[in-house]
């Protein structure tokens, strides 16, 4: 019913913006009047049937459906709109997405969600769903079928640029998470066996952690900049003040406490019963550890994996500011030139990236959550 | 030791604040030749009360709203909001601050008023997550003997639930208090006068100092924050005797 409600408010604002160039703040175009009549109406029809479908409480599969249905419909109309008003604007004009269409996606996105987290899929279903919708994305840009709205005009020119970006992105987020878990993960069993190491690591970790990150980004500048020029081996490797260096290293430090804390809450959580067992059938500290203690603490530590990957891809945004490189270099640039366009197309795949780790090490912790029952 | 520091980090802080000048010696090695070595362009002192006002008012509103619907969707007549508001504060939380403050501009113009909105709505979640927590794990024997006793709904909520839940809500606003410092922080790029715009300044004259000067400050007004809400929480778990 919510969702019903909120859509038809949302009608009422503005589908699509047209604006004379880039930088000019565009004129709302309502969303009947977007495309002619012959592509809105099917259009409008899918996302109102949709939308109705959604009403169906206790059919959570005819609610996926419905969803399914009026995000199809939603993106026909945006991109036979922005072909139809583009056909007949100046050479300069933009056409992009406003908030009637952001709130509409909002809201079919939410209640695809909603009607998904109540069928409770399976690990399996939800990577197949999670395949499909990227393929879908995928397929939409492939087709061309989103070309005609501003953010990719703004990505045309810098095809390259972008992929250097996302490259750049996942080195700082992944790679730092990689090290950070190398480092983290041996730290943890450590303070784990030694409350003592423990008690001294965990709160400096935290105080780390509190540290607003444009402030952390900013100390390390002048600390790598004076290693970099102290020692030329580290320069030659890359070591720097400012750019990748400085923004990887902050990331690892950010990221240290949640593997830390989630290692050492995982090995916690093992019934001292399964230890003393272990013990018992003779098993050394090290096969406790890689047999016993890992696969059972495994959930709570992925866990703390997930909490930074989320974390840093979104922190890796603010690496723009040092030069780091990554979708960021596009937020702040269009902050700069208060190109709208160009803010989105540096923010819209950091937001994507995030949600598909999150979900991605959503389904990997309940693979390995150990069935219970079955197993003892 | 814990004794000594925390008063000590207060008083450095409040001296990089209020009488920059004096620690021109430390910062001058960082500063290029012949380059200012002290923010001057606006008064720290401004910047940092602009910037924690900012912090304040967002999470004060985003207390007041997230405790608000967690009580609702904790009442039997919002019970059926409770799954679609876990899924939003799911889907929420993997937002990047950065990215809902990149967003608001857009939405609502360069500013206070957009860094002022993404750090309220950005708050929101922690505060939710924390306030459904802390008032779904009351133990039922506590209010059917508040039931006993003869306690309306009201009292119940305001006298029982809500005190018990106050350490793990407190726990949320403190999650929202340091992310909304960090992300006013970068709130300077969209125009808002807080202390990042120190930063950005340093780094974009390459001025070392200034980003020093700057990281310093903030990073010492995150740390004392979070010191003194853990020091609350602590206070009003002993008194509640948790």
């Amino acid at each position: 019913m919510l969702f019903l409600i909120l859509g038809a408010a949302s009608c009422a604002a503005p589908f699509l913006s047209l604006a004379a160039n880039r930088i000019v703040v565009g004129e709302g175009v309502a969303l009947w009047r977007a495309a002619p009549v012959q592509h809105s109406a099917p259009a409008l029809f899918l996302l109102g049937l949709g939308l109705l479908l959604g009403l169906l409480q206790s059919r959570p599969v005819l609610r996926v459906a419905g969803a399914v249905l009026s995000l199809a419909g939603l993106f026909w109309l945006l991109s036979m709109g922005a072909a139809a008003l583009l056909a007949d604007a100046g050479r300069y004009a933009r056409v992009s997405p406003a908030a009637g269409f952001w709130c509409l996606l909002v809201i079919c996105a939410l209640l695809l969600a909603d009607a998904l987290s109540q069928l409770q899929p399976g690990p399996r279903t939800r990577a197949a769903a999670l395949a499909l919708t990227l393929l879908c994305v995928a397929g939409l840009l492939k087709a061309g079928l989103l070309s005609d709205l501003s953010i990719a005009q703004e990505f045309a020119p810098r095809k390259a640029a972008v992929l250097d970006a996302f490259i750049r992105h996942l080195w700082l987020a992944f790679g730092s998470l990689g090290l950070a878990a190398l480092i983290g993960l041996p730290l943890g069993v450590l303070c784990h066996r030694h409350s003592r190491l423990r008690e001294a690591l965990l709160p400096l970790l935290s105080f780390l952690q509190t540290i607003p990150s444009l402030a952390m980004f900013g100390i390390m500048i002048p600390l790598l900049g004076w290693i970099g020029t102290q020692f030329p081996a580290a320069q030659a490797i890359g070591i720097a003040g400012i750019g990748f260096a400085p923004a990887f290293l902050a990331l690892v430090l950010y990221s240290l406490l949640p593997v830390v804390a989630n290692t050492v809450a995982g090995l916690e959580s093992i019934p001292p019963a399964v230890r003393d067992a272990a013990r018992g059938i003779g098993m050394t500290t090290w096969q406790r550890l890689f047999r016993i203690e890992i696969p059972l603490g495994l959930p709570v530590i992925l866990t703390g994996l997930r909490i930074v990957l989320v974390q840093n891809t979104g922190l890796a945004v603010i690496a723009g500011l040092i030069g780091g490189g990554g979708f960021g270099t596009f937020v702040f640039q269009g902050l700069n030139q208060t190109a709208t366009d160009l803010i989105l197309l540096g923010a819209l795949p950091t937001v994507a990236l995030a949600m598909v780790a999150a979900i991605v090490m959503d389904i990997l912790i309940e693979i390995t959550q150990p069935q219970r029952g079955s197993e003892t | 030791m814990r004794t000594y520091l925390r008063p000590a980090l207060a008083v450095l802080l409040l001296a990089l604040v209020v009488w920059p000048e004096r620690f021109s010696w430390l910062f001058a090695p960082f500063a290029p030749q012949g380059g200012p070595v002290i923010y001057s362009r606006t008064s720290l002192l401004s910047l940092s009360l602009n910037h924690l006002a900012l912090v304040l008012i967002a999470t004060l509103a985003a207390t007041l709203v997230a405790v608000g619907m967690a009580i609702l969707v904790t009442r039997p007549f919002g019970a059926a909001f409770r799954p679609l508001s876990r899924t939003v504060t799911n889907i929420g939380q993997t937002f990047p601050p950065v990215a809902v403050l990149a967003l608001a501009v857009p939405a609502l113009g360069f500013g206070e008023g957009p860094t002022l909105v993404a750090l309220f709505l950005y708050g929101l979640l922690p505060i939710f997550e924390n306030a459904i927590a802390g008032l779904s794990t009351v133990s039922p024997t506590v209010l059917d003997a508040a039931r006993g006793i003869g306690l309306t709904r009201l009292q119940r909520l305001i006298r029982i639930e809500l005190p018990l839940a106050l350490p793990v809500i407190l726990n949320g606003i403190r999650l929202s208090a340091i992310i909304a410092l960090g992300t006013a922080t970068i709130g300077s790029t969209v125009a808002a006068k807080t202390l990042g715009e120190v930063i950005i300044a340093g780094l974009l004259t390459n001025n070392t100092a200034f980003v020093l000067q700057g990281g310093l400050i903030v990073g010492l007004f995150a740390v004392l924050l979070y010191d003194l809400m853990v020091q609350l929480e602590q206070r009003i778990s002993a008194r509640l005797g948790l």
